[in-house]
């Protein structure tokens, strides 16, 4: 079944859609407000933010996390910063400019108008931010501080030491918590949203399962928000925390909501190195390393020398040769994939060739040791920790790991998905970041989303649903419990030979070698035979003990894997369908002589949205064309 | 490595809990501890019995979810969180204990899972400023020394783990309660609520059962995220000088 994708971007110039459509978007009088229920899914940037911003406005909300509190999030795990126009630094930034850099940052694969908008409302997270309490670094006059991040030559990113993320989250945190206090959100913490409940098309509500006790239950609303981030943990080894998950976005695909851009996965340049099987995640070493470190690989294959045994003239420091305007600094899915092809040209460094050198030699010799502890000092110690290596003694290996998915449900320009009542924010949602996410700007999605945008667009879909909040005794409730519950049982009673951490491991191998940096037809071909047979098996032979009515990791796992498995799915058959290179998404048919990735934009300039056609049926490739009217889609260029 | 573990298994909050002796087998140095329970789980599960529940999430020492008493110490001989411990650090053949945090106010969940939503109920007494959104100023209309700044940092640095809760024999939370109270009462934003904070924050504290501080400073000595335990002095100072006050008005 095909779908008509109505975006709804408003009429008019670029700068001026967002003032004009906040004044034609309907309110609801704040005698009225508490009258309606809302439910919000997730605790992170975006989640939390919108939770208290509703809260305030008088709103009753229901607030739902997975984890034992909604401080606990994985916006918390944020290293860098967070990207704003403010200009101030006086270096020639601007809301156009940010607009532009995220625009061509994403490889013209994201929606103009929204990325506009979030340009827009960038100054006013950090205003927001500040005003609760956020430390920001300052300089020594008390003004904030300001440092570079990839992809720009602007100096725009605010942070807090290397938890920037940390210290956003809990500043929403602190939000929310007013917000409880005042009663005007109810937390439930340690609760997993397992499906979501459709009463005459429209999302009215939520079925959870409480964690602790296991009891399955309903929750009713007039409008369901899914904040639930991205599905990064398809790969198995990511750097996401080890609940992420993709289930509260793909329960609502499987009711109708369509999937947008699932191939558009950002793989992260500068990770350690995976060590071996056991490994359970993998860990960012931030990209603000990159402002001071030099990425080099030997020139020779094969060079098993110490790096210091190595002179200069034989080593290749491929960034800086191949982009010299932006050098170590150029964007995420350039700098992961030219330290793949090191690696593949046999150049590759650590066990198994698979690492390249992350070098601060330079940096300590030219602004001394202490400055480069000053500013790195957390990340060296969390790299000491982790490989037993000193830093600053010899360089550290690192490797691009799966990182951040910019895919995600479709959402028109009021974050409402194609299902009427269901909003997707933040990370879950596809609209802003295109093919490939620059530095900084995940952190400002969420918080705009939070903050700025959700509050003013939802009043739309709210005004004319006055008094029409259905209760939970209804059938659609009963059915949805009834099939959440079955699930749960044939989750327990397979009983068969394996673990699901052995199917998950199984998976990301998958995805990983078909469907991870780099991806062809053949690789592609190859996912789409082995995912099947391996659900299949999963379904036969996975072993999930214990009990349903009680706490039990291995199930919340399970159901978790259970939704990867036909996700994978999905996400190889949208690479396979998008018969370009563009972002993170690199096909090897589609590139120019140098290796750079090559755009159809004949034939590609559109958002591919999957609708679900019931089990072990093709999905339905809808497309929204995208139209710019400000921006010309030009060849991406770092050099 | 081979390894002889005494967990603490305890199947609910009502049930009681006893240590349980558990071998890990052919463990690689290079694994994080939490990484050798996953192999331990995946052996339990192999076998047809209920791994051990923990609770754990970012892995990277950030969020705060990994909590465990290695050995009696909470986050174990790790220089941060559990999570950030490598088995390079235990010797072949050693035995160690694996125990849940212990303090009234955290009780067990399941097994090494403890209840710290009393932290929660804490924060939400007082520990935010009033900013409603959309209504702040320029950010850079209120410069902030850099000294100021870099203090609160320091001290909003708190993961909320709750190492320090299990590390102090009187179970006090004021190195926790400390840290925010600190963190907000150094910055000019605040000013309004500093006096109404402090008292609501400690008085939650104490309702919750939290006991007093001694000045044993295992909290610091534990603290993953380098909490100093000059916050506590500066808590007393803030509630005494907010009681004070209260007492007044």
């Amino acid at each position: 079944m095909s779908a008509v994708l109505d975006s709804k971007i408003p009429s008019g110039p670029l700068s001026q859609k967002w003032e004009k459509h906040k004044f034609e978007s309907k309110l609801i009088n704040p005698a009225n407000r508490r009258k309606y229920e809302i439910i919000v899914v997730g605790s992170g940037l975006a989640g939390a933010s919108a939770a208290a911003s509703l809260g305030e406005m008088g709103y009753k909300v229901k607030c739902f996390c997975y984890q034992d509190s909604p401080r606990r999030a994985h916006s918390i795990a944020a290293q860098g910063g967070i990207n704003a126009a403010k200009n101030y630094q006086n270096d020639g930034d601007s809301v156009q400019r940010l607009f532009y850099d995220t625009i061509k940052g994403g490889d013209f694969r994201s929606r103009e108008a929204n990325v506009y908008r979030l340009a827009e409302v960038s100054a006013a997270i950090i205003d927001q931010c500040v005003a609760q309490g956020v430390p920001f670094a300052r300089e020594y006059g008390g003004l904030l501080a300001n440092r570079s991040f990839g992809g720009a030559q602007v100096s725009r990113t605010f942070y807090a030491r290397g938890q920037t993320g940390q210290q956003l989250l809990l500043g929403a945190y602190s939000a929310l918590n007013r917000q409880i206090a005042e009663k005007t959100v109810e937390m439930f913490p340690r609760t997993e949203m397992l499906d979501v409940v459709l009463v005459d098309g429209h999302a009215k509500g939520i079925v959870v399962r409480d964690m602790v006790t296991g009891a399955i239950t309903s929750h009713a609303a007039d409008a369901v928000l899914l904040c639930t981030g991205g599905y990064g943990n398809v790969f198995y080894l990511s750097t996401n925390a080890k609940g992420c998950n993709v289930t509260a976005s793909w329960r609502a695909y499987k009711r109708g909501a369509l999937f947008a851009n699932p191939c558009y996965t950002q793989i992260h340049p500068t990770c350690i190195p995976v060590a071996g099987d056991y490994q359970s995640k993998l860990t960012l070493m931030s990209e603000s390393l990159r402002n001071d470190g030099r990425v080099w690989v030997p020139k020779k294959k094969g060079d098993n020398r110490k790096p210091h045994e190595i002179p200069d003239a034989e080593r290749d420091y491929y960034l800086e040769r191949k982009y010299p305007s932006f050098g170590n600094l150029a964007p995420r899915d350039i700098s992961s994939r030219s330290a793949k092809e090191a690696c593949d040209d046999g150049r590759g460094v650590g066990p198994g060739g698979l690492g390249v050198f992350l070098d601060f030699a330079d940096a300590i010799k030219r602004l001394g040791e202490p400055t480069v502890r000053e500013r790195y000092g957390n990340l060296f110690d969390m790299y000491h920790q982790i490989t037993g290596e000193n830093a600053y003694q010899q360089p550290m290996r690192i490797y691009p790991a799966v990182h951040y998915t910019m895919g995600g449900l479709w959402v028109d320009y009021d974050l409402m998905s194609n299902i009427p009542g269901l909003f997707v924010l933040g990370e879950a949602n596809f609209s802003d970041h295109g093919a490939n996410r620059l530095g900084a700007s995940a952190l400002m999605q969420g918080l705009a989303d939070g903050y700025f945008v959700l509050p003013y667009t939802i009043g739309n879909y709210l005004a004319p649903q006055i008094g029409k909040r259905p209760t939970t005794d209804r059938e659609e409730f009963k059915r949805t419990e009834a099939d959440v519950r079955a699930r749960t049982n044939r989750l327990l009673g397979i009983k068969g030979k394996r673990t699901v951490d052995h199917f998950h491991r199984e998976l990301g191998r998958i995805m990983w070698d078909y469907c991870g940096m780099a991806r062809s037809e053949k690789s592609l071909q190859r996912a789409l035979a082995q995912i099947p047979p391996l659900r299949e098996e999963f379904w036969k032979n996975v072993n999930v003990p214990g009990e349903g009515e009680a706490l039990n990791v291995s199930l919340e796992k399970a159901g978790r894997v259970a939704d990867f498995l036909e996700f994978g799915e999905l996400l190889c058959l949208d690479a396979f369908e998008r018969r370009e290179s563009c972002g993170g998404h690199f096909r090897e048919e589609f590139q120019y002589p140098d290796g750079e990735a090559k755009r159809d934009d004949s034939n590609f300039q559109h958002v591919a949205a999957w609708g679900f056609n019931g089990e072990g049926a093709k999905p339905t490739r809808n497309v929204e064309p995208l139209v710019f009217e400000e921006v010309h889609p030009s060849v991406r260029s770092y050099k | 490595m081979n390894l002889h573990l005494k967990v603490w298994r305890q199947k609910d909050a009502k049930s009681a809990g006893k240590l349980a002796d558990i071998e890990a087998r052919n463990i690689p140095e290079d694994a994080s501890f939490l990484e050798m329970l996953d192999i331990v789980n995946d052996d339990l599960t192999g076998k047809g019995e209920e791994p051990i529940a923990f609770d754990h999430d970012c892995r990277e020492g950030i969020c705060g979810t990994c909590s465990l008493s290695i050995n009696g110490v909470p986050h174990g001989p790790s220089e941060t969180t559990t999570c950030q411990l490598y088995m390079r650090k235990f010797k072949d053949g050693e035995t160690i204990h694996v125990e849940p945090f212990r303090a009234k106010t955290f009780p067990v969940v399941r097994d090494l899972i403890v209840d710290r939503s009393a932290f929660d109920r804490i924060q939400q007494a007082g520990g935010f400023i009033t900013a409603r959104t959309g209504s702040a100023q320029d950010a850079n209309c209120l410069p902030v020394p850099k000294v100021a700044a870099d203090a609160a940092m320091e001290a909003a640095a708190c993961i909320g783990c709750g190492a320090c809760v299990a590390a102090c024999p009187n179970a006090s939370a004021m190195l926790f309660v400390g840290a925010k109270v600190s963190h907000l009462a150094l910055l000019p934003q605040g000013q309004a609520e500093r006096t109404s904070r402090a008292l609501k924050m400690v008085r939650t504290m104490d309702e919750e059962g939290f006991g007093n501080c001694s000045n044993y400073l295992e909290c610091e000595a534990v603290c993953p995220a380098d909490i100093p335990a000059s916050v506590i002095a500066r808590l007393n100072r803030e509630y005494t000088v907010a009681a004070v006050k209260d007492g007044v008005a």
